[in-house]
Parts: C-alpha cells; structure tokens; sequence
C-alpha cells in the first residue's frame, strides 16, 4: 500500500515536469534566437535578446554620459533623506522605495544564478557581471525616471507606476499613442509570465533544493517523490496567506528579516573568503584572466560575456521594467531624483552581492564539481567548505529572500493584470490563486525546464520597455540633466540649507498624495 | 509670534495630566498652548510594494484619526472656559526629535508629557519618548506621571 502511493506520488513530480518540460522548451527557443558564431569557435552562439539589454546598457551610459557614476554621490544623500521635505513626512521616502526594490531583486539570481553563470561560463563570468552591473545602472535609473513621471495616481489617493503607465503615456506625448498601448499590453502580458516564471517558479524550484539538500538530499525527509509538490504546497499556503488572505504580520516579519538576512548572506561570503585567504589573489587573476581567455570548452570569451551577461541582467532585473514599479510610489515633485536612487539597486545587487557570491565559488573551486546540478547547491557546496553548518544558514536566507522575492512579483504581476484586465475582485483573486499554482508546479519540476521558461518571459519583458526608453530618451535626459544643472546652481538645497524660504520648483511628476484630488480615502481603506 | 508651551499627546490618561498642567501654566504667565500628536513613523522602516501604493491615503487617515481622536477632544475640553489660545498640530516622525522640532517652530519655553507606564523590558529596548526628550529638547521637559 505505502509503495503505490510512494510509486503515485513519485510520479506526480514526474508528470508536472513532463507536462511542463516541452512548453518551456518550445518557448525559450522561440525567446533565446541566437546567431551562431562559428568563425570565432566552434559552437558559440550570441542570443539576440542578451544582445538587447547590453546594447541599451552601453547606449544610455553613453548617451547620459556616465549618469549612473555621477549620480552616486546624490543618491546617497537622497535615500538619506537629506532633500526630503519635512511636511513629507509619513509619505514614502527614497530609502523606503529603494529598500522595496531591493528586496524584490536580491532572490535567488543572486545565489543560485551566479552558480549556473560560473559553472557553464568559468571564472570569468563574474567579470562581465559586474561589467552588467554597472551599465545596469544606467537602464534602472532611466527606467525609475520614467516611472515617476508617468506613475498614475489613482481617484483614491493611490499611487502607482511602471513600464505601463510610461508606455501608454510617455509615447502618447510623443505622437506615438497606438504603439505605445501596444507596447503596454504586451509589457502586461510578459510581466504575468516574469511573475510565475522567475518570480515565482525558479524561487521556488530553488528554495526546494536547498531545502531538501540540507535535509539530507534523496535519503533525507524531503527525499521522498512528491516532497517537491508538499514543499511547494506549503510555500503556496504562506504567500497565499499574505497576497489572498491579507496576513500582512508574515509579510511585515520577512520585510524585517530580509535586509538583516542580505546583511548576513555577504557576512557568510565574507567568511568564506577569510578562510581562504591566501587564495584571494589567485581567484581575482583567474577571473580576469578567463574573463578574455577561456579555456577551451567555454566556448570562447562571447561564450563567458553572454553567462555573465544573462545572470546579471536576470539577477538585477536591469531593463525588464520591473523595478519601476517598485520605485513609483516615492513621495517626491522631481522624477530624476528616484532616477538617482535607483541607480544603487544593480549596484547593491550585482556589483555587491553576485560578487560575493561568485568569489566564493570561484574561491573554493565548487563551480568545476560536475556531481551536483548548477545552482544553489554550488553555493552551499562553496558554504560547506567553512563549516558543516553552513548551508543550513544559506537555506534560511535562500527560502526567505524567495519568499520576499515572490510577494514582491506577486504584485507586480497584479498591476499588470489590472491593467490588462481592469481593477476588479475578480481579477485580483485569480490572478493571486494562479501564482500560488505556480508556486507548487515551480518546485515540482527540474530545474531546467524552469530556469529556460523563467528566463524566457523575464527577458521577453526587456522588448516593449527598452523600446519604449529608446523612443522617451530624450525626455529622460531632460529630467535628469535639468535636475542636475539646478542642483549644481544651487536651486535645490538640502532641507538644512534651504532656511525660511524654500525654493518653489515645478513639480515634473504626477502629484502624489491625496491633497485635492479626494479629501476622503475610500472606505477599502484597511482599518488599522 | 507669543511664546508658547508644547504638549505631547497621545491620547493616554498621563497626556491628559501632561495637557492639564500645561493649560494652568499657560494661563498662569499668559502663553499660547500648543497641542502636539505625533503619529510614529520612521523614514527607514521597510515596506511593501502594496503598503507604498496606499502610504498617502494610509498617512491623511492616520493623521485624521490622531486629530479627531487625540486633539479635538483636548481642545474642546481646555477652550471651554474661554481664556486660552490652543492650537492643536498632528505630525508625522520619531515622537522626541518631532516635539523638538516644533518647540523650536513655535517658541515653546517648555514642552510638557505624560510618563506613559510601559514594561522595563520596551523602555530597555526602544527607550522612552520622555527619556529621548531630555536628551534633546533644547527647553525644560515636565514630565506629568
């Protein structure tokens, strides 16, 4: 009796995975187009969409001459609150949009991500990461800058913004009004399936194998065959718990683990790195060294570029316009000032913690074991080797930096699903009950067939957005060098500064708050 | 503009001392009496997506429930008898550097508050607003029990 039901429930894992494995197939083919390379190597194939993201990268870091280097400094000074009007206060600050950014970002790209790039591109991925990173920036803070200028405020008093709202709007003022609501839609469209995808099924798939490989691996208690649909299961339950049932004390408990939880994760790294101290300097030289020539069956230094490349923007999310979302609501009349901001989240997120990640791997040799699949095991295995207990730490910060990284796609999922489908009960509950389906399903199939699927919408993301920065450059650049020609003469001081008199700026953004537009909120307003 | 005697409020019983004592003292050397609510609120805490989508509906309401629950209670109380000029503020922040600061805008000479009895273990951990307050305040503190 226990057998068939062992027999029955090791399939179930199988079927999901069967059912799943050709779908994601048939699409990351469609998404990952790639022109074959063959006269630099046999074998090297460049994907079209890689291709995408950096161009953009590189053309905005050129065409706002370095913004995300010369804004550091203000940024700074602007998440610490040092531009914030007082009367402000109690509305949402740069720190606080940032630090939502931050936690929808650092997930699993981070740990397991930087794993796969290592492993299938060596050392020297980590050197075109950060290289990814850093143009990154540009493309973040261009896209937060258009996130606040077309945000939408809602009758009600809500605030919020992302690709759609720039699309639809930004390319409307451009004379480009059909494109852009064809741009908005199938922003939408792609952003539902980045949501199930990469924030949600590749989470969960790895917090699965994190969780099981501490546990004991096959033999441990979540060895057994449909432990991946349980585990998901219960994964389902916790975020259905907060999105549907509005248990928000378990999103607020995580929303305060999680910076602790990053602040430790680079700790731990660190430990990694002092452990092997001595090896410091030979990890650096061969990350620089196979960063321009790899040996041979990487498939050439394209080969490394595109593995750095395509973990970094997948781990920054640079370019998909997701971000902007997270960044809209931040209480401010200037739009380049969160542009400013948001150029710290790749910075925090590639620059800072996939390199952290990546030295350790790079530094205990895991990346080479072939016995184990590339992912989060790779990384456990880098923790291991400093003490047994380890990776016990690393599955606490993978299933909760999964958790806050699924809450936070579950919502911008739903903004996009509202904005498909308009602002309805019933659109919100279903698109909420699919993503916990997705949650189970995630965890149940290999991981494969999940990072191809994930990958493939989350890039998907980058067409209609990039295209959209392209054809709103301009506005962008007026934002932002306006903002900082007014800085640099003084027209904007630090709230100390500014003594009885502040200086009265134009607001560029759409007016946040509830001030004239309704007195009084909607009675959906929670009780406290 | 007079000088004036700041009260925190926060709608417990040891405020409501805190706000008696202060109207006597204003009537007493002739002040304007100015009644404070701040709703705690810190620039660093970490939020939602979905919580920064309502924080401007969230901030009028809370602002709205201090004042309707908190000050315009007091006031009508302390202006019943006709010979004070009260004036209530509801703000936003940490509660000791707020009352600071709107001591300094409105030339308190005192700010005054309840002792708010709370556990050892709490005032060990986040300290207490009039503990706070007598490291800041720039006037002397009166703290009412």
């Amino acid at each position: 009796m226990t057998s068939s039901v062992n027999v029955l429930a090791a399939s179930f894992d199988e079927q999901v995975d069967d059912v799943f494995a050709p779908i994601s197939e048939f699409i990351t083919g469609i998404v990952f187009a790639a022109v074959p390379l063959d006269f630099i190597d046999e074998g090297v194939e460049l994907p079209l969409i890689v291709v995408w993201l950096v161009v953009a990268g590189f053309f905005f870091t050129v065409y706002l001459r370095g913004f995300q280097f010369r804004a550091f400094g203000h940024a700074i000074q602007l998440i610490k609150g040092r531009y914030d009007d007082p009367e402000d206060a109690g509305e949402v600050t740069h720190f606080q949009a940032l630090a939502t950014a931050v936690s929808g970002t650092v997930g699993l790209g981070n740990i397991a991500g930087v794993a796969v790039a290592i492993s299938l591109g060596g050392p020297g991925a980590t050197f075109w990461m950060i290289i990814a990173g850093l143009v990154g920036m540009c493309t973040k803070g261009v896209e937060c800058t258009l996130g606040v200028k077309y945000r939408k405020v809602y009758p009600d008093g809500r605030v919020s913004g992302g690709p759609m709202y720039y699309l639809s709007q930004g390319l409307k003022e451009r004379g480009k009004g059909t494109l852009g609501k064809v741009l908005a839609v199938l922003f939408c469209i792609f952003t539902l399936g980045g949501a199930v995808g990469g924030g949600n099924m590749f989470q969960s798939n790895q917090a699965f194998a994190q969780a099981q490989s501490v546990t004991g691996g096959d033999d441990g208690w979540l060895g057994f065959g449909a432990a991946g649909a349980v585990f998901g299961l219960v994964l389902a339950i916790l975020v259905g718990a907060v999105i549907i049932g509005g248990i928000r004390s378990i999103a607020r408990v995580t929303d305060k683990l999680v910076p602790f939880m990053a602040v430790f994760y680079v700790v731990a790294c660190l430990a990694v790195l002092f452990a092997n101290f001595s090896q410091i300097p030979d990890a650096l030289w061969e990350i620089l060294r196979t960063a321009f020539s790899p040996e041979a069956g990487f498939g050439g230094v394209v080969g490394v570029l595109i593995q750095g490349f395509r973990r970094a923007a997948f781990s920054n999310e640079a370019g998909l316009g997701s971000a902007a979302i997270a960044h809209s609501a931040v209480k401010t009349d200037e739009p380049a000032t969160e542009g400013h901001v948001a150029v710290l989240e790749p910075f925090v997120d590639t620059v800072v913690v996939c390199t952290m990640t990546a030295l350790a791997i790079v530094i205990t040799g895991t990346w080479a074991d072939e016995s184990s699949a590339a992912g989060v095991e790779t990384t456990s295995a880098a923790f291991e080797t400093v003490a047994g207990w380890f990776p016990i730490v690393l599955a606490v910060a993978v299933i909760l930096f999964a958790y806050s990284t699924m809450l936070a796609w579950s919502y911008y999922g739903l903004k996009a699903s509202t904005y498909l489908f308009g602002e309805s009960m019933v659109v919100d509950r279903t698109w909420k009950l699919i993503f916990c389906v997705f949650v189970v399903i995630g965890s149940s199939s290999t991981l494969d067939a999940v990072i191809g699927f994930s990958d493939s919408m989350i890039f998907l993301m980058s067409l209609p957005n990039i295209i959209g920065l392209y054809i709103l450059s301009r506005v962008v650049k007026r934002e932002l060098f306006g903002y900082r020609e007014r800085l640099a003469h003084g027209a904007l001081l630090p709230v100390a500064e500014r003594g009885n008199t502040p200086s009265a700026t134009g607001s560029t953004a759409a007016s946040t708050g509830t001030d004239g537009t309704n007195p009084t909120p909607p009675p959906t307003a929670d009780p406290r | 503009m007079s000088a004036s005697i700041i009260v925190g409020l926060d709608g417990s019983e040891a405020s409501g001392r805190a706000a008696d004592a202060a109207a006597e003292a204003a009537r007493r050397h002739g002040m304007r009496l100015v009644l404070a609510c701040v709703v705690p609120w810190s620039p660093y805490s970490f939020t939602t997506a979905e919580e920064n989508e309502r924080r401007s509906i969230e901030k009028e309401r809370e602002a709205r429930s201090a004042q309707e629950r908190v000050l315009d209670p007091a006031i009508t109380r302390l202006t019943a008898a006709g010979d004070l000029e009260v004036e209530g503020v509801v703000r936003h922040g940490h509660p000791a550097e707020t009352l600071v600061a709107l001591a300094r805008e409105h030339r308190a000479v005192w700010i005054i508050v309840g002792r708010v009895g709370q556990s050892r273990v709490r005032t060990l951990l986040f300290g207490s607003t009039p503990s706070s307050l007598i490291q800041l305040s720039p006037v002397p503190v009166l703290v009412v029990p």
